[in-house]
């Protein structure tokens, strides 16, 4: 096809790939907006997801967050943002992170109530107080599912923050949204690659890292415990918005 | 409009039909002449409004409606031949990795710019919503219940025509009403290849000079579109589980 061999073109000259709008200085963008969003919604989402999962209530809260985030278009909020005066990287972070708490949030508050009440009631008969169960015990046994949110809401980051580049944000997007403007679609699907390259990559990553810092005796216990949860959420079994 | 970013933007009938009510107020640069809300906007746009709408919601129907007609089946034959479930669900769960932004352009080339690429990359994203739905529906029917189809002397595939799915419906419908959320707002992207419903107000709103009731008001449209399809399909459900009902009050 014509069209990929202009796309590949496109990603073998290097000129594509240095200077202030190169691939690797809007890859590097897209990463930086995409962390700080990440550390943003986790800063607020997981002492909340503790708390409410330690205090075993607030699953409302939860699911309104996460249904709400479902239904408010990413694009919306991120045009909002964008024509507030936020400019730029601001606008696009605070955006992004607004829809990257509700799984982090709902991950974090499912694995501290799934903890079985029988082991927090041993934590209880052997002394411990309750900050102390919930550190030593609740939090440890939470973990795996605290890990999966932290992995959904970075793929759905990463995957959000090319929308940006439509209201001027910098990042792998950028690329997408010059060649449709410019009508050459070449660069357009190289930049639709580059973008769907780096999701894939980084899931793939993260997922292995999952793996690794699972304990052996664990793994499958997680395994177990997500088709029970998936079972359970038959209404809900997709954690993550598409964007 | 020289100047921004994307001003050879493909030009769609929403597009050309711009407001000089959004231009005139905007460029007057009082803050307090750009409010968030303003039902005269409103009154004045409505025709584009509605227009936007009434394609939001034409291709959100559509894009579920098909991605059910593809997902039911599939599903289906991932029920009866397990060693298939794992490939569809794998090969669904990578193509919902892909950022939209992504899929929706890659495919211009292909189909050019408008309806259809936005169309092909709904149905794929609503695809495995509801396959994951329809299998997590199939595989949860009450294995007391397929004993006594089974001793009934129910054969495979009638047993999964006439008990397994109807026991499926619930979940069924619940993926539906999630992959139907999930579509409205996804609509809004198509802006990228000039087809995105509400999205196209919010992206020329952004663009006349950032006129705020445009693009508040395309939101709230949104979110309302998904409330009222949301409430539409729980009574459908309501309507074809009759026995859930009966079952609670007894």
């Amino acid at each position: 096809m014509d069209v990929l061999q202009e796309a590949f073109a496109w990603l073998n000259d290097p000129l594509n790939w240095t200077g202030r709008d190169g691939v690797l200085a809007l890859g590097a963008e897209h990463l930086r907006i995409s962390a700080l969003a990440v550390l943003l919604a986790a800063l607020l989402a997981l002492p909340l997801g503790v708390w409410l999962g330690h205090r075993r209530r607030g699953g409302v809260v939860t699911v309104v967050a996460a249904n709400t985030s479902r239904a408010l278009p990413t694009f919306a909020l991120l045009t909002i943002f964008a024509s507030t005066g936020l400019f730029g990287a601001t606008a696009t972070v605070l955006a992004v992170a607004v829809f990257a708490v509700p799984p982090i949030l709902s991950n974090t508050f499912t694995g501290l109530m799934e903890v079985d009440a029988d082991v927090r009631n041993a934590a209880r008969g052997v002394g411990m107080s309750g900050g102390r169960s919930l550190a030593l015990v609740e939090l440890p046994l939470a973990l795996p599912l605290v890990g999966a949110g932290l992995r959904t809401a970075t793929t759905q980051v990463l995957a959000t923050v090319p929308l940006a580049a439509l209201v001027g944000g910098s990042s792998l997007g950028s690329i997408i949204v010059q060649g449709m403007a410019l009508q050459r679609y070449g660069q357009v699907v190289a930049g639709a690659l580059l973008v769907a390259g780096l999701c894939l990559v980084v899931e793939g990553v993260l997922a292995a890292v999952q793996h690794a810092l699972t304990p052996a005796p664990m793994r499958a216990t997680t395994g177990r415990r997500r088709r029970r949860a998936a079972a359970r959420t038959a209404a809900d079994p997709a954690p993550q918005t598409v964007t | 409009m020289s100047g921004v970013p994307g001003s050879v933007w493909p030009v769609t009938s929403l597009e050309t039909t711009g407001t000089t009510a959004a231009s005139l107020t905007a460029a007057s640069g009082d803050p307090a002449a750009n409010p968030w809300l303003s039902w005269d906007y409103v009154q004045r746009n409505w025709g584009d409004i509605s227009r936007a709408l009434e394609q939001h919601a034409g291709l959100t129907v559509q894009a579920v409606l098909i991605a059910c007609a593809i997902a039911v089946p599939l599903g289906m034959l991932a029920h009866l031949r397990p060693r298939l479930a794992a490939p569809i669900v794998g090969t669904s769960s990578v193509l919902y990795t892909i950022p939209s932004l992504a899929l929706f352009t890659v495919l211009v080339p292909w189909t050019g710019i408008g309806r259809t690429p936005v169309l092909i990359g709904l149905v794929v994203y609503a695809l495995l919503v509801l396959v994951r739905n329809v299998l997590v529906g199939l595989g949860g029917v009450d294995e007391s219940v397929r004993d006594a189809a089974r001793g009934l002397g129910y054969g495979r595939l009638r047993m999964l025509l006439t008990v397994e799915l109807p026991n499926a419906v619930p979940a069924i419908i619940a993926g539906v009403r999630l992959a139907t959320v999930t579509t409205v707002a996804l609509v809004t992207v198509g802006v990228v290849v000039g087809y995105g419903g509400l999205g196209q107000l919010m992206f020329r709103g952004f663009r006349n000079n950032k006129y705020h009731a445009e693009i508040l008001t395309a939101t709230l449209l949104c979110l309302a579109l998904a409330l009222v399809l949301d409430l539409l399909l729980w009574l459908i459900g309501r309507a074809v589980t009759p026995w859930a009902r009966r079952g609670r009050e007894a």
